[in-house]
């Protein structure tokens, strides 16, 4: 324990490109690229889904389909594709966290209670404005729990990325192992560990603030997000990248 | 293929045997370990809120990383490998046994109450077999969770078809590495399906009433 806060101390492992701050740098900048990206992809498409309804089979299909393929897989198999490096983990992180954020989005849009989109049918709406000023404030805290869940999973994953010659935190853990060098093994998974338990309670945080106004403080019961493991519409929860 | 099973098939069974073994030693602990601490909490329900929190935090920590705390402490072995692949079993396995405890109906409770059955019997004849479908939704999800999971353990050592992958990936053989996921997600889809069915032969009641 003493070699990690030795390790942590010394001014050598705070500068330059193999510095902490640069990998932490590097490593927020791929994670939220891809998080940015997968959510542009998927959030439009679920929401889409979710509101004609049409679709729901694929849907579920790429849902099942991301639970079985390993997060490290991915980061191999576009390697002969992609070369080893950024684009690599970029394209595979950003595959990965579209499957909880397609899922969440539409199993938040199929939770919004219909007699809601009626009444604002009722009420003359137009399909669009059904979907901007009913449908999504509605399912936003769903939408957003499969954002969490996608940023967790791709914060772990980017760790993976250190494997396929990538930068980022996992390359103190990745040269941790490969040089037998303990204190650094220790210290980089801290650092990982960290910003995973960092991100989850800030997303959390957000997650909770955007709770429509007209939900908060009912009796609502517990979303489908909260329940994520079991609840077979949501996401399993969480990383385990 | 002909050829590259030929050259390689023996390494992909050795691999897949390795796998199916990791993978049932992860849930089948994490399952009796899940069952212990859903009893505490259905004894104790304050204990509910530590139990989920600490489970939950166990998964949120990526696999590289608690890989990289158990090394230095129990070597690269199987008990390191298995800790990380338990660990990430809990907070699947509790949260949907307790929904499925939670989901059984008060009435059925006070009818086994009104029978006689003392809170053990109740929990296992009663209780337990009516949160099957929950039970086995968990396991499913542990289940393939893990034996992806164990793509990762071939850092330490501990990899299945993993460590095939990454001896495909180090000699640039991308046959073998894409033969190696090919045959775990073949292994995830059959273990999945297996599941489905051994909780179909469980629960035959769900069937009659959906009839």
């Amino acid at each position: 324990m003493d070699a990690v806060v030795a390790w942590f101390l010394d001014p050598a492992n705070w500068t330059g490109t193999s510095g902490v701050p640069n990998r932490l740098v590097e490593h927020v900048i791929l994670s939220g690229l891809a998080v940015l990206i997968g959510a542009l992809i998927a959030i439009p498409i679920g929401l889409f889904i979710g509101h004609t309804g049409r679709g729901a089979v694929a849907t579920i299909a790429v849902g099942n389909l991301g639970r079985a393929v390993p997060s490290y897989a991915m980061l191999v198999v576009f390697v002969p594709l992609l070369g080893l490096g950024f684009p690599n983990a970029l394209a595979a992180l950003v595959l990965l966290s579209i499957p909880p954020i397609l899922t969440n989005t539409y199993a938040g849009m199929r939770e919004v209670d219909r007699d809601m989109v009626e009444a604002g049918r009722g009420m003359g709406m137009r399909e669009w404005q059904l979907l901007r000023s009913v449908e999504l404030p509605l399912a936003l805290p769903v939408v957003l729990a499969g954002v969490r869940v996608a940023a967790v999973q791709v914060v772990a994953t980017a760790t993976l990325a250190a494997l396929v010659g990538g930068g980022a935190l996992g390359r103190f853990i990745a040269d941790g192992f490969a040089l037998q060098d303990r204190p650094q093994l220790v210290a980089g998974a801290l650092l990982v560990a960290g910003l995973a338990v960092i991100t989850e309670r800030a997303m959390t945080l957000l997650e909770q603030r955007t709770v429509s106004e007209g939900l908060r403080g009912s009796t609502r019961g517990p979303t489908p997000a909260d329940l994520a493991p079991p609840a077979p519409p949501a996401w399993p929860s969480v990383g385990a990248g | 293929m002909a050829e590259l099973l030929r050259r390689n098939g023996g390494m992909l069974a050795d691999g897949l045997v390795d796998h199916l073994v990791l993978t049932g030693i992860a849930v089948g602990v994490g399952f009796a370990l899940s069952l212990v601490l859903v009893l505490l909490i259905v004894r104790s329900r304050r204990l509910a809120g530590p139990i989920i929190a600490v489970a939950g935090t166990l998964y949120t920590i990526p696999s590289l990383a608690l890989f990289a705390f158990l090394v230095p402490v129990t070597g690269l072995s199987l008990v390191s490998a298995e800790i990380g692949l338990v660990s990430y079993t809990l907070l699947i396995l509790v949260r949907n046994i307790l929904a499925g405890l939670d989901g059984v109906s008060p009435d059925v409770v006070e009818a086994a109450d009104g029978m006689g059955h003392t809170r053990l019997q109740r929990l296992v004849g009663v209780e337990l077999p009516l949160a099957l479908p929950l039970i086995v939704a968990g396991l499913r999800i542990a289940t393939v969770t893990t034996i992806g999971l164990v793509m990762v353990t071939a850092v330490i050592g501990q990899g299945g078809l993993g460590q095939v992958m990454l001896r495909g990936f180090s000699l640039r053989n991308w046959d073998l590495v894409y033969a190696s996921l090919v045959v775990m997600v073949g292994l995830a889809i059959a273990a999945d399906l297996l599941l489905v069915l051994a909780g179909r032969l469980l629960t035959p009641w769900t069937r009659r009433r959906a009839a």
